[in-house]
């Protein structure tokens, strides 16, 4: 029913709602954080039971290592989404960037370090022209990203001829690679390490700085933003710009993995970049999301694909415990805020 | 009145009552609604028309009272289910698909058909025979609702529940957004209806249109009926002491105020379509009002002003500052607009009380630049503290107060900021009376320096469609008439008549 509701009732419903439920909504703004956290172990503890070597170290470094790709895609897919927007592009460019690097390397023998940064730099610039689309053309971001998806997966492919890009050895293809038994002692690949520590700025960035402040604003409710003087285009391009370098950057990752630039991997991979977004809380309607949560909910899609594979499933089931735990946790989601509400 | 049955009401509501934890939103109110009359439902918001008509509409069940339709008990579920047993509302936000034709919105949810497929030429009839209860060119049945204006979008719905065979018709403030031939043309329609002998519940502020077009009036104040009265009865003064029952000077404090020096200045300003022409100065220690009717385009001056919308000739001086700016810009030269749609733009409604109130000063929060939560909170607390902002901390959802501390939470973002020009769009619109008085009381404070933090007494322009407001907290008030803007006279030289009179264009202020 659209009408506004009298002063009387929403103060007075606001009054009662604030004395009964300000200890249930402590406990739910907790639940609420926790969340994905729960899924998590809940998930984890699920394949624990049917399969003891869930528990070893081994398995932990594996899914952690197995998660590194679509997390740091994810990093930079969060603002996006928290921004209310979309990149359905990100697959493409972790292809492309990829590409980028094992080009670098092997065309042009750059350095590792050099052809690294010029993987990143290349998902930034393609982020950069989605955000330069979609504000100066005001077009919605899942159309222009619809289009860079296709755009930048056939430059990728042009770049590299359609075929795999092969690289020789250096320190970059062990950024992925399962530790050695000398190096257990730093429990996760660098890799992995790398993806923790961009986490921790980003989140940093989103909770302490305007930035982050203006990203949320934004997702929350573009007008309001603009009357508050936020430059909300400027925010925008910014936000698509860093999802680029994530992608770019998860490219290097897959580049390292894989030990080649394929411009043909990383197929449809923004799928899993945007589901770990939304099983870790983010809202596609903007305003709401965490890149803790985001994380979790790629770590969950790993264990379940791992405890399958452990377990020795076939993949259809991985794919249709996935698809359950996407639509399950956003249902959770909602009921939680309807209740909340 | 009691549940007498033998009544020759249509419709009556006994001893209705409802409470919202501990605040009694309708204490035993009876109201009755005759067949062929319009009956007008007036009193100041918060006092209970709302709530009332949500019980007569099934969105909310009382906690005592009965209701009868034609003699018959009358407890609608929800309101669908109030349209169904024959009492149709219509609200001011239209709830109309704009994809679809007038005859399918007419129709819809009770389409008609035959083994799951549409009857077309079923649909096409009922549609038109509820048109054409009214006369109107612009509604065809296969017209799109969306290339209809306005005033014909609301005859849809009007026809959407006469399709169904309502009996009794709510219309809640059905001319907010009409033009004044709109609105005649309603009131002949409204007419036209009583003479077909439905009853129509009439929710209006303005009280003109309430002696004009009711029969009756019921007046609502704090939950509780005043009186019925036969509307030739009484005069409009009576109305309005009715539904205020305290001394209205006590609600505006004015004290002894000063203008300064020229803040903001205006020459000749057009934006695309409204303002047309505008003109004024605005000084340091003034609060000028700006009257006008809904449409006149007293928003698009201040969103022109501010940046929102583009300027198109004429010029916006802001202290040393001139030629057309962003919004970022204007906050930066230090004025600041308060949106006159709360829920849309004027709040981040998902976001919090403190990062509502910060989000433009995020500055001075943190070492370098950075935003501490912890600083922001106490930041808040403070303009929490000084608007009297009832939450429950600095971090609650701002969705979940009420609107009139949503409001305050709004107009606090403009302190926090520290502007020295303020422009407040119906800042007062669609609140309760205490939180009212807290924001004339805060306007007052601004206008004079008395709590700002340097002393120094701060501007304002504030728009309102609530004339004994601005004749209450202004000191000098403009008229906005087609889009021009009328010169801005000193409040002891105007009253209501005079401003009404330039407002609809009889008449220079």
């Amino acid at each position: 029913m659209a009408t506004e509701q009298t002063e009387t009732t929403v103060e007075t419903q606001g009054q009662a709602r604030g004395q009964l439920l300000s200890s249930a909504k402590t406990w739910l703004s907790w639940a609420d954080k926790l969340g994905p956290f729960l899924a998590l172990l809940l998930v984890y503890a699920f394949f624990a039971v049917l399969n003891s070597r869930m528990l070893t170290l081994t398995a932990m470094e594996i899914i952690v290592q197995q998660t590194v790709i679509v997390g740091i895609s994810a990093i930079g897919m969060t603002l996006v989404i928290i921004s209310a927007g979309i990149d359905l592009s990100a697959g493409s460019i972790i292809a492309f960037g990829s590409v980028v690097v094992a080009l670098l390397m092997e065309r042009l023998g750059l350095g590792p370090l050099p052809a690294a940064l010029g993987g990143i730099l290349a998902g930034l610039l393609w982020g950069v022209i989605n955000g330069l689309i979609i504000t100066r053309f005001k077009v919605v971001p899942f159309i222009v990203t619809l289009g860079t998806l296709l755009v930048v997966r056939g430059f990728a492919k042009g770049l590299a001829n359609n075929i795999p890009i092969n690289v020789h050895q250096s320190w970059l293809n062990n950024l992925l690679a399962t530790l050695p038994p000398d190096r257990k002692w730093q429990l996760i690949p660098p890799g992995a390490w790398i993806m923790i520590l961009l986490a921790i700025i980003v989140a940093g960035v989103l909770r302490y700085t305007k930035l982050g402040r203006h990203v949320y604003a934004i997702g929350s409710n573009e007008q309001t933003a603009r009357l508050c003087g936020v430059a909300v285009e400027r925010v925008k391009v910014i936000v698509y710009a860093l999802a680029g370098a994530f992608s770019g950057f998860a490219g290097l990752m897959m580049m390292s993995y894989q030990e080649q630039g394929d411009p043909t991997s990383a197929q449809a991979m923004e799928l899993d970049v945007i589901a770990a977004v939304v099983i870790g809380g983010g809202s596609l309607a903007g305003g709401i999301g965490s890149i803790l949560g985001s994380l979790i909910g790629a770590i969950i899609m790993t264990v379940i694909r791992t405890g399958s594979q452990l377990n020795g499933w076939p993949t259809w089931v991985t794919q249709v415990a996935t698809g359950a735990i996407i639509v399950v946790a956003v249902a959770v989601d909602r009921l939680r805020h309807r209740q909340a509400a | 009145m009691t549940a007498d049955r033998e009544s020759e009401a249509r419709l009556q509501m006994v001893d209705i009552s409802k409470r919202f934890g501990a605040t009694v939103a309708l204490d035993r109110v009876n109201f009755e609604v005759l067949p062929g009359e319009v009956h007008a439902l007036v009193g100041e918001n918060g006092a209970g028309k709302s709530t009332l008509m949500k019980i007569l509409s099934g969105a909310y069940r009382s906690d005592t009272g009965v209701m009868f339709l034609e003699r018959e008990t009358y407890e609608p579920r929800n309101p669908l289910d109030a349209r169904l047993k024959g009492v149709g509302m219509i609200y001011q936000e239209l709830s109309l698909a704009p994809h679809l034709t007038v005859e399918e919105n007419i129709l819809l949810g009770m389409e008609p058909t035959r083994l799951g497929v549409m009857q077309w030429g079923e649909v096409r009839k009922r549609a038109v025979n509820a048109i054409n209860r009214f006369q109107h060119s612009e509604i065809q049945p296969d017209t799109p609702v969306s290339d209809l204006s306005v005033s014909a979008r609301q005859l849809v719905e009007i026809a959407r529940s006469l399709a169904v065979g309502c009996q009794v018709l709510v219309l809640d403030e059905p001319t907010s957004s009409l033009s004044q031939t709109d609105i005649r043309q309603l009131f002949e329609i409204i007419q036209d209806l009583k003479e077909q002998g439905l009853s129509i519940i009439y929710i209006s502020h303005f009280l003109e249109e309430v002696k004009e077009v009711a029969d009756r009036l019921t007046v609502l104040r704090d939950g509780e009926v005043v009186g019925t009265r036969e509307v030739e009865a009484v005069t409009p003064d009576e109305i309005i002491e009715m539904m205020v029952g305290r001394e209205v000077d006590q609600l505006y404090p004015r004290s002894v105020r000063t203008p300064g020096d020229p803040v903001l200045e205006i020459t000749h300003l057009a934006g695309k379509r409204r303002p047309r022409d505008a003109s004024l100065v605005l000084r340091k220690g003034e609060v000028v009002g700006i009257s006008g009717l809904i449409g006149a385009g007293r928003t698009e001056l201040i969103r022109t002003i501010f940046g929102l919308d583009p300027v198109q000739s004429g010029e916006v001086k802001v202290g040393m500052y001139s030629g057309p700016a962003s919004p970022r810009q204007r906050w930066n030269q230090g004025v600041g607009m308060l949106s006159e749609n709360r829920k849309e733009e004027g709040l981040a409604v998902g976001l919090s009380v403190m990062d509502n109130v910060t989000l433009s000063g995020l500055e001075g929060l943190g070492p370098m630049g950075l935003v501490m939560p912890n600083k922001q909170r106490q930041v808040v607390a403070r303009w929490i503290d000084r608007l009297d902002i009832r939450c429950r901390e600095p971090g609650q959802t701002i969705q979940e107060l009420s609107g009139g501390n949503q409001q305050k939470a709004a107009l606090a973002r403009l302190l926090h900021t520290g502007v020295e020009v303020l422009l407040l769009d119906e800042p007062t619109k669609g609140i309760d009376v205490a939180s009212k008085a807290k924001i004339y009381q805060v306007i007052d404070e601004l206008a004079t320096g008395k709590g700002n933090q340097n002393g120094e007494p701060k501007a304002i322009l504030m728009i309102s469609s609530y004339l004994p407001e601005l004749l209450g907290v202004c000191d000098r008030i403009a008229v906005m008439h087609r889009g021009e803007l009328s010169e801005a006279k000193p409040v002891s030289e105007l009253d209501e008549h005079a401003i009404m009179m330039a407002a609809t264009g009889q008449g220079v202020l």
